[in-house]
Parts: structure tokens; C-alpha cells; sequence
């Protein structure tokens, strides 16, 4: 008796036995007779090995039948949500540009409760092969109705006919990621007749090699038999999908410009560490520092406030970085969110020579108001022996025991030629109205502070210095 | 003090700063307030050091993008808040069962619903008691200053690559949005590509990445081994700040910005007399279980002030098994409580 002996032995991008799958059946895959996922598996073991892309190749087994893609498949392997498949890759080839992934998926997978994801993948090209295996019907959940159902097919969740009335017509996916610009191929194939087999293999190939040349996304649609949840027969099966699903989802290939296209190159990332400190530093503005720390009498607790656009909120930013440039412990909060654009902003900006407890300021030692109903609003939180300094252009003086300076901010920002350096003025105003507080320098730590805030704008900075030293000089006394 | 790198930076940048400093190649997020300067400062610096900014369409995009960045066995990032958070919860579920390290920002937002942008802290249950699907936990760090959104990002991937975990950075939106000055820690190397990762490489190649479990007994020993891993970081990583506690007989108890306040309530209480600590859980997964214990044998009673319904005050209780009243003091709705509003409760507690 002659030694039994494998003449044509299964892909090797397949494992030689299937270790991963549970139970004694370690030779043969868990899919049924007549399904289509068995022919594409197969399709997509060869074209691992013979393209050379075993290796570097990570299979996204998804949610449907196709789960246990990894019990066979010889490359690596993720298992990930239903319907998330192309955003895990995203985040696998934006990670490793050098890797390559099959994004397997079903019509529910991909046409339900994936579709966002899988379109915005599309319609970012990445360099991604995905395989839409299309069999019209849900077959791992048992036979329920899937967007590519065909009008009149009965399912489980459409027991009298997908209708187009309660359910719409089917979903033509590759038509829809066709219409997008950037990806580079789409077709459509069928896995019945060995000629339509064929076809299939050519246009997986096609897809894989697009991805391994860096060109960027494919789609393969594969129109694909469930005999079970058909309920007809393996052979039945390839007829109705000929006769019903090709007449509605049409063979043939729907777009290739991979030619057109350049290599999609990703640049190395840098970790050099003067670099990447160099990097914030340069975001942030590199504040200079005094060598000592400036004392002040009392913690400053600043409420700056007025309309969206009036700059209220970089003129808290400005007196808190020039704090910081004396070394003085800073807090800045903003009133955040919609109510700043149109409406009115504040910001709260805590200045301290201790610990800053909380940088809410609710009792402020200094109020800076820039339109009315700020005034209105935060000068009954001002302490008695606080100081007040507001916009004169538009604000009546206000009733207070308070220490108050005013200054034409407004008037005097649109004498220099733009309302937008209206904070500025104020801001010259406050240095003014500090003199008090023994700032050491105070008026080159303000200036310092102009610099640091508009260092993205450089062009604005000369005009804010200006407007700042004709606030200094503007400032007047209401009632001290 | 010349040679210290200071920098002025928000909170919600500063994270970013943090994670770029500890080697972070990817960040994926979708923009909401109040963590949108996240993404912002994300967009501008990770491409300037060729690293991955990548606006994702949604949240669920996004915490699956981490998923398969953080496969590869690169270190990558996410952040959000509150309602964004709860969509990426399936993810986080996959992602803590696949034993993979990732890093969560949550500058958590005035809830439920939709509610408004303001600060709360009502996320806590969701983000420290698991919050998705499954029996898991993620290790929750919780700052309350710039400087701490940096240094703690920059632990969490630590602890996340440690513990192959996710790891949470969890501040109110007032420590998101506040401006402080901070001191730039020195930037860290590029970690090796760990041997579990999906690498794309020969070595690598057998390696597979999952959370399907069919059979019971085998998904049973995955959920005990989850388990076995957070008694161990139950036991090495809690973190808290006791500030005056010795001799307190009241133990005021908060995390994020009312640890802040709660740190001068103390002063100011004790400059009128009252034996007052506080304790600032920094961990909230791990909950710092050991001082509350140990506490709970010298002190009086709790006050635990947070802005959400009563969350952190559970795990109080739990953990002291109520062996000495726990008060709670609440604001909502984006409210923070003022210092009068807590030095009142305090009086009236010692009174």
C-alpha cells in the first residue's frame, strides 16, 4: 500500500490545520455548503502568497459568518465591532503605513450599521482593499432582512416582501462609493460560474495590488450566495443570484483610475527630543522670565468682561502672561461656549504669589468692563476698595465707592485705525491704574505680554503696542 | 528658574503636550466642547513632529481608529466629553478585553442629555465603573491643574502600556479650560513595538487580536484574568492627596477643581479654628481605598463635594462601609460651588 501523499494541498495563506477553531473539526470551515465566504477565502489565501503580502497583511474579521475569518487565515489578525471594520483600519495604516488590510465585510456590516464609516474611509482613500461580500440577507443572525435585499424577497424581518414603500429599494454600494472621488477602484463581481469566479479573482488581485503599490482605497463588491437562509439549494442559489441579484446589481468594473493616481507616502515620525521640545516651545511662545519673583500686596482677582469680538478674553490672556513674566502664579478661565459669539464674554484671571486655589472669580479686587451689560451685570461683585476701569466711548460712569478709571478704548482704537485693538488700550490703562501694586517693570512685562499673544500674528503686534501705550497715557481718574 | 521650560497653556492643551512628550503618534477625536482646544492643539503640533492628526466622523469612528493605531503597537490618543464619551463606550469595552493600552481624555460637560457646555463631573460613573458593555474596569486619573493634564497624560500612557489597559484622563471642564502656567517635562523616547502588537512584520505575523471568547469556560478565565489585573493595580496605583487630616475631625472629600477649592476651604476653616482635612482622590479607578480606611478609624465624618447627583460619594460609603457619616454637597447643570456655599456645609456639619 503506497503512503498517501497531498498533490494539491490547500493555500498556504491558509493555517495547514485550523488551531484557532474550537471543537474536533480542525480541517474543514464552519461555513455551509454553497456559501460564497468559502470561495472568497479561498480567493484571498492564494493572492496573499502569490502577491507576497502574507507577511505584512492584518485580516479585520468582522461581525456576520465571516467572525471566524481568523481560524484560517495565515497573517495577522484583529476581531473588531460590528460595522467598524474601516475605521480600525484607518487606525492600523495611519499607525503603520507598511502594513496592508483586508477589510471584510458584509451587507449589514458595511451597508447597516458600518455605512459612516465605511463611505468616510472611502471617501478619505485610505490605502485599503475592502471585500464586500453581498448575499442579501443576514445570515449569521438567521436569515433577517439586509439593505441589499431585493423588493419582494421574504426574510425574517420582512415576512411579506421588502417593500419599497416601508423599506426602500436596495442599497447599490459600489455605485454610491463609485460617485466619490477618491477612490481608485470599484467593481462589482459575482462568486457562481467558474467564469464568474475567475472575474472575481482578477479584481481581488487587482484591489490587493492597488494597496500593495500604495495607491490607495478599493472596493470589491462580490455578489455572493447564502443557500440556507435562501432556503433553496447550493445550484438554485447561483441561479437566483444570475437571474435576481445581477439583473438589480449589475456585473462589472466601476471605476479605475489607480494609474492616475501618486503613491500615498506618509512621512516618519519624529522623536528626536530637542525637536519635539523645540516644537512646543515654539506653539506655546516662550515666555521670558524675571529672575525674581515680583511681590504683590494681595492676590489680584480680574474679571474682564464685555461682547463676544471685543477681545476681552486675549486681554485677560495678556495680563496673565505678563504675570507669568514676573514669575507671579497666573490662573485664566474663560465663560466658554456659544454665548461668546454675538453675546457677551468674560474671563476670570487670578494673579497670586501662593497657590492659586480656584481660578473662579466671583468677588474681584479688579473689574474691567467693555460694554454695558457687563458693567451691569459683575459691578455689584466688585469689592468696595477694588478698582473699576471701563470703555468711556460707550459706558455711563457708574455709581460706586469703588476706585474707577476710565478710558476711551474704543475711540481711541479706531483713531489708530482698527476697533479690534480696543483690549489693548485698555490693557495700557490697567498697567496704569497698577502703578500701585510695585510691579517691577510692570509696563516691559505688558509689553512682553503683547508679544507673547499675537505671536501667531506678528503683523498685529506693532499696532497693539501702540494702542497699549496710548491707553497708559489716556487713563483718567473719575472719582478717587 | 531660567533653565525650567515654563509655558503658559490651557489645561486641554496641555494634555496634548503631555502626550506628544511621551511619545503619542496618533490622535483621533471628533470635536465637541468643551475638549475641542484638544483636537485643536492636536491638529496643529502632531503633524509638525509627522505624527497622525486624524479628524474622525464620529466618536465611534474615533475610539476604533485608537483600536487599531493601538494594535499596531503605537501609542495613541482620544479625547471628548461627556455624551461623546458614551458612544465610544462599545470600543473602550473592546479595547480593555483585547488588553490593549490607550489613552482616554475626558473633560467632562453638564449632563444628561444634551445638557450644556458648563463643567460637571457626572461622567464619573460611566468612565470609572467601566461604562460600556462587559465586567471591566479602566484606571481613571483625575487633575486639577494644567501642569497636572500634562504630567498625568503622560502617566497614563504608562500605566496604560503597564497594565495593557485604558487609561482615563478625567477633568471637569474648568481644569479644560483654564489657563495656567506649566513646566515642560523632558520629552520620553520611542517605545519599542511590543511583541502581542499586529506589526506588519514576519515576527508578528501569527499574532491576533480579539475579544470573542465562544466558549464559556474560556471567556469565564478571560474575565478572571481582567479581575486578577485590577486587584493588582487596585493594590499598586492608588493615588491621593490628604491635605491636613491628622487630627480632622471633618475629611472633606473632591477631585478636579473643587479639590482646589476644597484645599482652601481647609485653610480658611482652620484659620477659624475647625479641624479640617481634605482628601483629593487623584486615582478613581483605583479609588485611593486604603487612606479612606484609614481615615475613617481617626475622623468624624466625610463631607464629599461634587458637581454631579451623588457618584464619588458611593464609592466613599463602599469603601469606609459606612462606618462614619458621609454628607454630600452637589451643584449641577455647569453650576461650581462657591467657597461660601462649602465653608457653609462645613460650619454647619462641625456645628
Amino acid at each position: 500500500m503506497s503512503k498517501e501523499e497531498i498533490k494539491f494541498g490547500r493555500s498556504k495563506g491558509f493555517f495547514e490545520t485550523f488551531e484557532r477553531r474550537p471543537g474536533p473539526i480542525k480541517k474543514n470551515m464552519h461555513y455551509c455548503p454553497g456559501c460564497g465566504h468559502g470561495i472568497l477565502h479561498k480567493l484571498v489565501a492564494e493572492a496573499l502568497v502569490d502577491l507576497e503580502m502574507q507577511d505584512k497583511m492584518i485580516f479585520i474579521s468582522p461581525v456576520g459568518c465571516s467572525v471566524f475569518a481568523y481560524y484560517y487565515f495565515d497573517c495577522g489578525g484583529i476581531s473588531v465591532p460590528h460595522g467598524r471594520a474601516p475605521a480600525v483600519a484607518t487606525g492600523l495604516l495611519r499607525a503603520n503605513p507598511d502594513s496592508y488590510v483586508i477589510s471584510y465585510q458584509g451587507d449589514g456590516d458595511l451597508g447597516a450599521i458600518g455605512l459612516n464609516n465605511f463611505l468616510q474611509a472611502a471617501n478619505r482613500g485610505e490605502n485599503l482593499t475592502v471585500c464586500f461580500v453581498n448575499n442579501a440577507i443576514y445570515g449569521m443572525t438567521s436569515g433577517q432582512m439586509a439593505p441589499t435585499t431585493l423588493i419582494g424577497h421574504k426574510t425574517a424581518t420582512s415576512p411579506y416582501g421588502r417593500t419599497v414603500t416601508n423599506e426602500g429599494f436596495p442599497l447599490k454600494v459600489a455605485e454610491m462609493v463609485a460617485a466619490l472621488e477618491s477612490p481608485v477602484y470599484v467593481e462589482r463581481v459575482a462568486l457562481t460560474s467558474t467564469k464568474n469566479i475567475r472575474s472575481a479573482r482578477r479584481a481581488l488581485r487587482k484591489g490587493l495590488t492597488n494597496m500593495k503599490e500604495k495607491k490607495g482605497f478599493s472596493l470589491i463588491e462580490f455578489l455572493s450566495g447564502c443557500p440556507i437562509n435562501l432556503k433553496k439549494s447550493a445550484e438554485a442559489t447561483d441561479e437566483w443570484i444570475e437571474e435576481e441579484m445581477i439583473p438589480y446589481f449589475p456585473l462589472g468594473c466601476l471605476k479605475d483610475i489607480a494609474d492616475e493616481r501618486d503613491k500615498i507616502i506618509r512621512p516618519i515620525p519624529i522623536f528626536d527630543k530637542e525637536k519635539v521640545t523645540k516644537a512646543l516651545l515654539e506653539s506655546a511662545g516662550n515666555i521670558k522670565f524675571g529672575d525674581k519673583q515680583t511681590k504683590l500686596r494681595k492676590d489680584l482677582r480680574i474679571k474682564c468682561a464685555g461682547f463676544g469680538g471685543q477681545g476681552v478674553l486675549s486681554l485677560g490672556m495678556m495680563i496673565a502672561a505678563m504675570g507669568q513674566s514676573r514669575n507671579i502664579n497666573v490662573s485664566w478661565l474663560p465663560s466658554y461656549g456659544p454665548e461668546m459669539r454675538g453675546g457677551t464674554a468674560n474671563c476670570s484671571v487670578v494673579m497670586s504669589n501662593d497657590i492659586i486655589g480656584t481660578p473662579i472669580v466671583i468677588e474681584t479686587n479688579i473689574l474691567i468692563t467693555m460694554n454695558q451689560p457687563s458693567m451691569d451685570k459683575f459691578l455689584p461683585d466688585l469689592a468696595t476698595k477694588g478698582i473699576l476701569l471701563y470703555d468711556s466711548t460707550s459706558i455711563k460712569p457708574p455709581k460706586t465707592k469703588s476706585r474707577v478709571y476710565a478710558v476711551e478704548a474704543t475711540r481711541i482704537a479706531l483713531d489708530i485705525g482698527n476697533i479690534k485693538c480696543a483690549n489693548s488700550v485698555i490693557m495700557g490703562a490697567f498697567a496704569a491704574c497698577l502703578k500701585g501694586f510695585e510691579l517691577e517693570n510692570y509696563e516691559g512685562a505688558f509689553e512682553e505680554a503683547i508679544k507673547t499673544t499675537f505671536r501667531k500674528k506678528p503683523q498685529l503686534i506693532d499696532m497693539n503696542i501702540l494702542a497699549f501705550r496710548k491707553g497708559k497715557d489716556s487713563v483718567k481718574t473719575v472719582n478717587v | 528658574m531660567n533653565s525650567e521650560k515654563k509655558l503658559l497653556l490651557k489645561g486641554n492643551e496641555a494634555t496634548i503636550y503631555g502626550a506628544l512628550l511621551a511619545g503619542c503618534e496618533c490622535f483621533f477625536g471628533y470635536p465637541i466642547t468643551p475638549a475641542s482646544e484638544i483636537a485643536h492643539t492636536a491638529a496643529e503640533l502632531f503633524p509638525k513632529l509627522n505624527r497622525t492628526f486624524l479628524q474622525a466622523e464620529s466618536e465611534i469612528a474615533a475610539i476604533n481608529m485608537v483600536l487599531g493605531a493601538s494594535a499596531s503597537g503605537r501609542r495613541t490618543i482620544t479625547a471628548s466629553s461627556g455624551l461623546g464619551i458614551s458612544l465610544k463606550q462599545e470600543g473602550i469595552s473592546y479595547i480593555a478585553t483585547c488588553e490593549l493600552p490607550a489613552v482616554i481624555i475626558d473633560i467632562t460637560r453638564a449632563g444628561p442629555g444634551l445638557g450644556n457646555i458648563g463643567p460637571e463631573q457626572s461622567d464619573y460613573n460611566q468612565v470609572v465603573k467601566g461604562g460600556g458593555h462587559g465586567s471591566y474596569k479602566c484606571i481613571v486619573l483625575a487633575p486639577n491643574s494644567a501642569q497636572e493634564m500634562c504630567d498625568f497624560t503622560m502617566l497614563a500612557f504608562d500605566l496604560a502600556d503597564k497594565y495593557r489597559t485604558p487609561v482615563y484622563v478625567m477633568a471637569d471642564g474648568v481644569i479644560g479650560q483654564m489657563i495656567e502656567s506649566i513646566t515642560l517635562p523632558a520629552p520620553m523616547g520611542r517605545k519599542p513595538i511590543p511583541e502581542w502588537a499586529i506589526a506588519a512584520t514576519d515576527a508578528s505575523r501569527r499574532n491576533f487580536i480579539t475579544s470573542i471568547y465562544l466558549g464559556h469556560d474560556e471567556l469565564e478565565a478571560v474575565n478572571i484574568k481582567l479581575q486578577e489585573k485590577y486587584a493588582e493595580i487596585e493594590k499598586i496605583e492608588q493615588r491621593c492627596d490628604s491635605y491636613r487630616t491628622d487630627d480632622a475631625e471633618l475629611v472633606i472629600v473632591g477631585y478636579g477643581i473643587i479639590s482646589r477649592l476644597l484645599h482652601s476651604a481647609v485653610d480658611l476653616l482652620r484659620k477659624e479654628g475647625y479641624k479640617i482635612g481634605m482628601l483629593r482622590p487623584i486615582t478613581l479607578f483605583p479609588f485611593p481605598k486604603t487612606e479612606f480606611k484609614k481615615l475613617a478609624l481617626s475622623t468624624d465624618s466625610f463631607l464629599c463635594v461634587e458637581m454631579s447627583n451623588g457618584q464619588l460619594i458611593d464609592d466613599i460609603k463602599l469603601t469606609i462601609e459606612c462606618s462614619k457619616p458621609v454628607h454630600l454637597y452637589t451643584r449641577m447643570g455647569g453650576n461650581v460651588p462657591s467657597m461660601d456655599e462649602i465653608t457653609n456645609k462645613c460650619r454647619e456639619i462641625l456645628a
